[in-house]
């Protein structure tokens, strides 16, 4: 199973939620998507996404204004 | 799929584009589909080239006010129209542009970017697409 970085740091709306979804589309169930970025709407965003997708979100963490969330497909 | 977002753009404006955009993009990245009926000065933005090339819908003054508002857009990190519309096909969105537009303002498939536009329809298409849909924006 493959870990998915994705970078979205200095990145603003509607980005971090389109390279999220773009990376998940690509992703193969069981792969983790880890999504890095500084948006602040984003880290609550990403995982309204994640939800509405049906996806497992696995870990959202927040240091020094740059926030990185985890997902399974 | 859950639901569905339709959205016509109207207007060619800068900023009211990419308000179209942004919600079309951000309802793909939630699992939605999307569709933007493109008519009038909206679909001006579809001619080759000319994406970028709306005035902002207020204080343009003479372009003035939209380069101001391009480079602090800039400065945030805002994307480019085009890369929102990359983006938008790559997530499957569907455009769909209005024929009467194209009479009316005597433009030709060939000045479109044809390869991005699913459909060249009228109002029975907005309709058919709309019913089906959560959200319906006019912009």
């Amino acid at each position: 199973m493959a870990e998915i970085k994705v970078d979205c740091r200095g990145e603003t709306c509607p980005v971090p939620l389109v390279e999220t979804r773009k990376a998940l589309r690509k992703a193969k169930e069981g792969d983790i998507v880890e999504v890095i970025g500084t948006h602040p709407a984003s880290k609550k965003e990403i995982p309204m996404a994640v939800k509405a997708l049906g996806l497992e979100l696995i870990d959202v963490q927040e240091e020094g204004g740059m926030w990185k969330i985890k997902i399974r497909k | 799929m859950a639901g569905k977002v339709t959205i016509i753009v109207h207007s060619g404006d800068m900023d009211k584009v990419y308000s179209a955009f942004i919600v079309a993009n951000g309802a793909l990245a939630m699992g939605m589909e999307a569709s933007l009926f493109f008519t009038f000065w909206g679909l001006q933005r579809l001619k080759k080239g000319e994406l970028e090339k709306g005035p902002l819908s207020k204080m343009n003054m003479l372009g003035l006010g939209k380069w101001m508002v391009k480079r602090r857009m800039k400065k945030a990190g805002a994307a480019s129209l085009e890369r929102l519309l990359q983006d938008f096909h790559e997530l499957g969105g569907k455009i769909l542009a209005c024929d009467m537009t194209m009479q009316i303002m005597g433009i030709k498939k060939e000045d479109l970017r044809d390869d991005l536009i699913s459909d060249y329809c009228a109002v029975g298409t907005y309709i058919d697409e709309a019913k089906e849909s959560t959200i319906t924006l006019f912009i």
